[in-house]
């Protein structure tokens, strides 16, 4: 299990190569990459900026794999956040679950990824035409996040 | 002493991302403590009044109004998160 926070890139086949390489019981891999859009709440997007809480990001993100951990099969598991200014296209965030087979793989890879967009302390800056904004939580994560049911500190 | 942390938004309308401050007397939680950091100025109690949409953290784990902190803690104010 594996938390990173950086401002550089990551190389999504790099990493699922290595985690594959892991472990001889791995059946199945599931992963998510998040990707900067253009256009957000109708403006274009120029680049944007993430903040986050150094040693309380990573501490939130390890606490919501062992979440994920008490509830599915996870072999492996590895979380990359970038932090720092980014353009459209470019990748943000990578969540990667290894388990026997598929059906833990993707419920645990994206239970990780709706509890990171509501937990994980990172705020987002865009610099759009009409100048610079905080971005705004959106209801919809934290809906996405609830249909979980209650989660108990691992 | 307890060290206070500021993030995104409110680090920016506040002029400040960190500042050690002596623990206030009568003040153990983060509520009594938010409200009496609203009193400091226009900045302040706008940013920290109560109907503002706020999250907190003592020593790296969420926190709510009724959180107990002490000397030496580190808290931390902040927007709802936006990452992902």
């Amino acid at each position: 299990m594996s938390v990173r926070v950086q401002e550089q890139d990551f190389d999504v086949s790099a990493e699922l190569a290595l985690m594959r390489r892991g472990n001889p019981k791995i059946g199945a891999i599931a992963s998510f990459v998040g990707v900067v859009r253009d256009i957000n709440e109708g403006d274009s997007v120029a680049t944007m900026t993430l903040e986050h809480y150094p040693g309380m990001t990573e501490k939130a993100i390890t606490e919501i794999i062992d979440q994920a951990r008490g509830r599915w099969e996870v072999l492996d598991a590895l979380v990359v956040h970038r932090i720092g200014t980014l353009k459209p296209t470019d990748q943000i965030v990578l969540v990667i679950v290894a388990s026997t087979h598929r059906g833990d793989a993707f419920a645990a890879c994206e239970f990780i990824m709706d509890f990171l967009k509501t937990q994980a302390p990172f705020w987002k800056k865009e610099i759009t035409p009409n100048g610079a904004r905080w971005v705004d939580a959106r209801v919809t994560d934290s809906r996405a996040a609830e249909r979980w049911g209650s989660v108990e500190k691992a | 002493m307890i060290t206070l942390l500021y993030f995104a938004r409110l680090r920016e309308a506040l002029g400040t991302g960190r500042e050690e401050l002596a623990l206030p007397s009568g003040i153990s939680t983060l509520g009594a403590l938010r409200d009496h950091l609203s009193k400091r100025g226009e900045a302040w109690a706008k940013e920290m009044a109560v109907g503002r949409n706020l999250r907190a953290a003592v020593n790296q784990e969420i926190a709510t109004a009724d959180t107990p902190f002490k000397d030496g803690d580190e808290i931390a104010f902040f927007p709802p998160v936006t990452g992902g």
